[in-house]
């Protein structure tokens, strides 16, 4: 029976393994020892620090490995205000059928493909699209208006993206949250504003913050937004990452840019849950 | 005094008197959509009394509770606390306060942060607040607990502290809604007594809405029974105990032998009524006019009847029934046995706590007997 139920247990687990091992351990081992080797001649390596020079070095790649990350935190942001209402009305205020339509509805963008989706945004936004045509005739607007490939259009891209992954946690949280709570809120005196300050939110904290650190991740790993949306100026750290393995085929370059991304998400993640007093396992329990 | 209207059971009370109300209902209507929950219901609430509305769960208790808190609006009448008419004013501007089913505590905050929830969101100074509800606790007898969290609380304890959040803001009125459903029996008894010390202690307006008879029988001054969306009755515990004015009201609260039958005779105030089985009961009208021929509904406390091992100690009374015990229902003080009749009907007699019959056994033959003024009939509905 122990025997047994050992069995499962590492049947269960192997999967698991396989993945973290083949898929994230191996790789990132090779990519940090990639990271860390520098061509010194054809075919010749010798190990230092010098990609990770490079990067610091060149005020292109800071600037872009900046910008990256605070246009992220804005995405999420932003993401996390529209979201909130969203997911307060397909809690609490939606019943029945209404509340799995709304949830439906949130979950039916993703149905076709993020390529597809991004195109749709093309459609509308590009110059003899449907917003600039609807400006022109009704009279707003003289000649055709470009809405693309700028910082805005990114944002509206990566926020589309991200929007579901924000409003399942909170769904999810701010259901678990009695109605009579609220009300007793209420009841003591309290005014919709410091009922969602003193209550609402920080019950929400959990979802809050788990959903805001998928959003902030899938933001910074975004490479199909910011390149479609984004223009000359919308330059994204993926988009060098990309570069430099696939164009410029310097790999060790590519790999210690990798690293450091992995390392600003770690670092800005840690940080929002130290801000917030939450832990990982809290959030994602 | 209390009146019965035949069509929809309005009770004008409370109007005779001159002491102050904290809580008047005048003609309160609730419609959702079709169905009617609550159906031109006026009461009053005396200053510092203990009020329950008892009833079944779907009457209409809870509709009336949450118009009086101000999460619904009445479809029509009036809510006045102390003379001033609530109608439009948003539950947070209300002087009452509620206890709710299932405490409601704020289980992100302290106790200390729970208790001072209200006097924050009126504005006032830090230090007083913590002085308020150092006070608040002491009374309720738990002091010292401020920093602690609410799952380190029992359920007794998370019950005290819910009164006091609301005590602390000294309500008009404080309203409560079954707040003991929750506790496990022992606990609930014990937060009878408690609650009608704190109530007194606090010396403020409680209403309170239960399905549980026991608890309103035990704290209340009044008590109104509902049923359908209407009060059925309003008075002492007592007097719906022994005086009940609906067949409902009988029914719903304590015990009661239950019978239909017919009126056979009819001399004055004394009828006798034929039942279903055959039995022959005699009963007092108590001036509810019932004549020859008409159903009724009857009732009987078990606690009413008298039994006896020989026919002769029964003489006093006009109504003697002679049977076997077919079951015995022991209960500690509260025990009952069923006695089957000649013809068939069994009824619930409680055996007096003397111990003349703690060896009663089943099959034994026994005698029963009690006044016609113990029994209450009421003709039958439509």
């Amino acid at each position: 029976m122990r025997n047994q139920a050992r069995l499962g247990f590492y049947l269960l687990l192997t999967p698991l393994l396989l993945w973290l091992i083949l898929l994230i351990v191996i790789p990132h081992i090779d990519m940090a020892l990639l990271s860390l080797r520098e061509r010194v001649g054809v075919g010749k390596y010798a190990t230092s620090m010098a990609n990770y020079g490079t990067f610091f070095g060149e005020p292109l790649y800071m600037w872009t490995f900046l910008r990256t990350a605070m246009m992220s935190v804005l995405a999420t942001l932003i993401t996390l205000i529209i979201a909130f209402p969203v997911s307060y009305y397909i809690a609490k205020m939606a019943r029945g059928r209404t509340q799995s339509a709304l949830f439906l509805l949130c979950l039916v963008p993703f149905w076709v493909s993020e390529l597809v989706r991004t195109f749709g945004w093309m459609i509308l936004l590009r110059e003899t699209g449907l917003f600039s045509t609807l400006l022109q005739w009704a009279g707003l607007v003289d000649g055709p208006v470009e809405m693309l490939y700028n910082d805005a259009a990114m944002m509206v891209g990566l926020v589309y993206t991200s929007m579901l992954f924000m409003v399942v946690p909170l769904v999810t949280t701010l259901e678990s949250l009695d109605d009579a709570v609220i009300e007793a809120g209420y009841d003591l005196g309290g005014s919709g504003f410091s009922v969602l300050r003193e209550i609402v939110i920080p019950h929400a904290m959990p979802g809050i913050v788990s959903g805001s650190i998928v959003v902030f991740m899938l933001s910074l790993g975004n490479y199909l937004t910011p390149t479609m949306l984004g223009g000359k100026d919308s330059l994204w750290f993926t988009e060098l990452i990309y570069s430099q393995f696939i164009v410029r085929f310097n790999w060790e370059l590519g790999a210690a840019f990798g690293f450091m991304l992995l390392i600003l998400s770690s670092v800005i993640v840690w940080g929002t849950l130290r801000l917030t007093g939450q832990t990982l396992e809290k959030t994602m329990g | 005094m209390r009146h019965l209207q035949p069509c929809g059971c309005r009770f004008l009370w409370g109007k005779r008197n001159t002491m102050t109300t904290d809580l008047d209902c005048n003609n309160l209507t609730k419609r959702f959509g079709d169905t009617t929950a609550v159906r031109d219901v006026s009461f009053s609430v005396q200053q510092g009394s203990f009020f329950s509305i008892l009833g079944p769960s779907g009457c209409g208790k809870t509709t009336i509770m949450r118009m009086v808190a101000g999460f619904l609006e009445p479809t029509s009448g009036d809510i006045r606390i102390k003379g001033k008419s609530m109608l439009n004013v948003p539950p947070n501007k209300r002087p009452v306060n509620m206890v709710f089913q299932h405490l409601a505590l704020f289980p992100m905050m302290n106790i200390a942060d729970n208790i001072g929830y209200g006097l924050r969101r009126a504005g006032m100074a830090k230090p007083d607040i913590a002085r308020k509800v150092g006070e608040v606790l002491e009374r309720i007898g738990l002091p010292g607990i401020e920093h602690r969290k609410i799952d380190e609380l029992s359920g007794g304890q998370k019950q005290r502290v819910a009164i006091a959040r609301c005590m602390v803001l000294e309500p008009d009125v404080l309203l409560l809604d079954e707040p003991l459903g929750a506790l496990d029996l022992k606990l609930r008894e014990h937060m009878k007594i408690e609650l009608k010390a704190l109530q007194a202690a606090f010396d403020t307006t409680f209403v309170y809405i239960t399905h549980d008879q026991s608890e309103a029988l035990v704290m209340s001054d009044q008590i109104a029974v509902m049923n359908g969306g209407v009060f059925e009755q309003v008075g002492a515990a007592r007097d719906l105990y022994y005086r009940p004015d609906t067949a409902f009201v009988a029914g719903f609260v304590g015990d009661s032998n239950r019978w239909r039958g017919t009126v056979e005779q009819a001399e004055g105030e004394r009828i006798a009524l034929r039942t279903a089985e055959g039995l022959l009961i005699t009963s007092a009208t108590q001036g509810r006019g019932l004549v020859l021929g008409q159903g009724a509904e009857i009732f009987l406390r078990p606690e009413a009847i008298r039994v006896a091992h020989d026919a002769a100690d029964l003489a006093q009374f006009d109504n003697r029934v002679s049977g076997v015990v077919s079951s015995l229902l022991f209960n500690g003080a509260a025990s009952r046995i069923l006695v089957r009749d000649e013809v068939g009907e069994e009824i619930e007699v409680t055996l007096p706590q003397s111990g003349e019959f703690a060896n009663l056994t089943k099959g034994a033959p026994v005698h029963i007997g009690w006044a016609g003024d113990q029994t209450t009939c009421f003709a039958d509905r439509g």
